[in-house]
């Protein structure tokens, strides 16, 4: 038996959200007395892959078909579960991306397992026990799940684990095909369109974030939220009412029903902090609050705060952030 | 066009969350139930599907009882019918099996329902009917429009970017924000909802491959370190030895 991992490849590197993966099953794997094994898929270098053996994988399956180069369900579906089966994998890590969800919960199907998503923590096994704990009630709240099937699919909640670098051994790249068919391709995606991204960091990964609400007055002071993210590495992100006003677009908004995020910092700049603003933030590991409003309900969920003209405020951060070694 | 749309009756954003005293399962009193909000864009897109299409719209929901105010309320929106699969909905799988047993009998052309609850987060119930049904399961779609009869194009979310793709129906769709503008029913609509069939179907067997065996809150933060804002500076030298996060 084994454990696999998929690693998700983009602009020929290893996603970070997929060294999470990697180290998340490499733990799974010495706890169980086996090897952590990678499947990877999409565009991605040969030596990226093997460099996955400083988070302890020691081979990692590649089928360089260039049209897996694309998200398509089916044709990722059935190298998986080939993956799966050649190397009598039990337990199947992703990390909860888009790609991670939309795949988690066929697979479990098709292979008759357990499927745990938004997965917190190292799993806890003990004789046939598999439990695991899972973020529930948009951040509220903790589950522990025990994973009943013969075969446990976690999906790890992303910037929930710390990546494992040990200098080491490379892991053994192998060639890897699922035999797939063109019938596999049919949905496949017409055009992929990424978005410019106004810090250079993709939100959805990004371990800082600089967020701005409606305190802002309008979209001709972004510049603001964009120099301090870009001083401080960060990705950029918007309440709800800026995406509602088209301020900003709508993939750049956090909350209930935006995207959600668990960055090691979350910078919040003119958002009061309504409850649907922190459904989708209140799992970051540091939360600043930036408000000219003391009574911001947002300061009660925050670890720092700041009292004051955010127009004022963001210059003098950008220059010390700027003073920083880095 | 018969599209059924799945909900589920989750506790409302504002709700404080608690559990029973042996952490077993949720604490319902006091707790406000609404749809939730992500199948509320899969339902409205429906609605406007069917309103520019016609054909019909069937809200579908696997749950107790009480779940059906919030059915009614789906209705009232615009919905035509609906359907209750009379169960507590124990996992995500048990939740798709029941989904799959009505869409086999009924053929429905298209099958939504929002990304996620916001109670349990799974975004697991969409591909687990997907692949029960054998038809494509489309996670996480913000646009969805029907070219004609047979094909719809959708705009999913990735990483980083968006995917414009066109499928043949009958596909499931997860919807979210921005397919559409969750409507608020009005005066006439829950006069007729009182009167659209709601038929309550007792559960397939289907077996839970998880068992939730304990439920808990995440610590209190200790509270929240105000900062001068003459001295807005000093935040960042905070966050990098005292916070070490950058």
């Amino acid at each position: 038996m084994s454990v696999l991992v998929l690693v998700e490849g983009f602009n020929g590197e290893v996603k970070k959200s997929s060294l999470e993966a990697a180290t998340y099953g490499s733990q799974v794997a010495k706890a169980l007395g086996t090897d952590a094994i990678a499947v990877a898929i999409g565009e991605v270098q040969e030596a990226a892959l093997a460099a996955l053996g400083a988070q302890g994988i020691s081979k990692v399956l590649f089928d360089d078909d260039v049209r897996l180069h694309n998200f398509v369900a089916e044709a990722y579906l059935k190298v998986i579960a080939q993956a799966a089966s050649q190397e009598n994998a039990k337990v199947i890590i992703f990390s909860n991306t888009n790609i991670g969800a939309a795949l988690g919960s066929r697979l479990a199907v098709r292979l008759n397992g357990s499927l745990a998503t938004n997965v917190t923590e190292l799993p806890v096994i003990s004789g046939d026990s598999f439990t695991v704990k899972r973020s529930v009630f948009s951040g509220k709240a903790f589950a522990d799940v025990n994973l009943t099937g013969d075969i446990k699919i976690v999906a790890v909640k992303k910037n929930s684990i710390a990546v494992n670098s040990d200098a080491g051994s490379n892991a053994t790249v192998e060639k890897f095909s699922a035999g797939l068919s063109d019938a596999d391709f049919a949905v496949a995606p017409k055009e992929t369109v990424m978005q410019e991204t106004g810090g250079g960091v993709l939100l959805p990964e990004a371990e800082i974030v600089v967020s701005g609400g409606r305190g802002l007055k309008g979209p001709e002071n972004w510049h603001l939220v964009e120099d301090l993210a870009k001083a401080l590495g960060a990705a950029t992100a918007c309440s709800k009412p800026v995406s509602d006003l088209d301020w900003r677009p709508h993939h750049e908004h956090v909350g209930q029903t935006g995207i959600t995020i668990s960055p090691n910092l979350y910078i919040a700049i003119g958002i009061s902090g309504a409850i649907q603003h922190l459904a989708g933030v209140n799992s970051s590991k540091v939360i600043v609050v930036i408000n000219k409003d003391p009574e911001a309900p947002f300061f009660k969920a925050a670890d720092y705060g700041i009292v004051g003209d955010a127009f004022e405020i963001i210059p003098k951060l950008i220059e010390a952030a700027n003073a920083l070694d880095k | 066009m018969k599209i059924l749309v799945c909900i589920s009756n989750v506790p409302d954003t504002t709700s404080k969350i608690n559990f029973t005293g042996d952490g077993k399962s949720f604490d319902k009193n006091g707790v406000q139930f609404v749809i939730n909000p992500w199948d509320e864009y899969a339902l409205t897109r429906a609605i406007e599907l069917k309103e520019a299409k016609g054909g019909t719209v069937t809200v579908l929901n696997v749950g107790e009882a009480d779940a059906e105010a919030n059915i009614r309320k789906a209705l009232a929106i615009g919905a035509d019918d609906a359907i209750r699969v009379n169960a507590f909905p124990k996992d995500a799988l048990f939740v798709a099996q029941q989904i799959a047993a009505v869409a086999k009998e009924n053929n429905y052309d298209l099958i939504l329902m929002g990304k996620e609850s916001i109670d349990f987060n799974g975004s697991q119930v969409h591909g687990m009917v997907g692949e029960l049904l054998g038809i494509p399961s489309i996670f996480p779609a913000f646009k969805l429009d029907l070219l004609d009869d047979a094909t719809a194009r959708l705009e999913r979310e990735i990483e980083g970017g968006k995917e414009v793709l066109e499928v043949k129906l009958p596909f499931v769709a997860s919807a979210q924000q921005p397919m559409s503008e969750p409507r608020i029913p009005n005066m006439r609509g829950i006069m007729t909802a009182r009167t659209k069939p709601l038929k309550v179907v007792e559960p397939i067997g289907g077996e839970p491959k998880t068992e939730y065996t304990n439920f808990s809150k995440p610590e209190k933060k200790s509270g929240v370190r105000m900062i001068d804002a003459e001295n807005a500076g000093e935040l960042i030298s905070l966050l990098r030895n005292e916070a070490k996060v950058l």
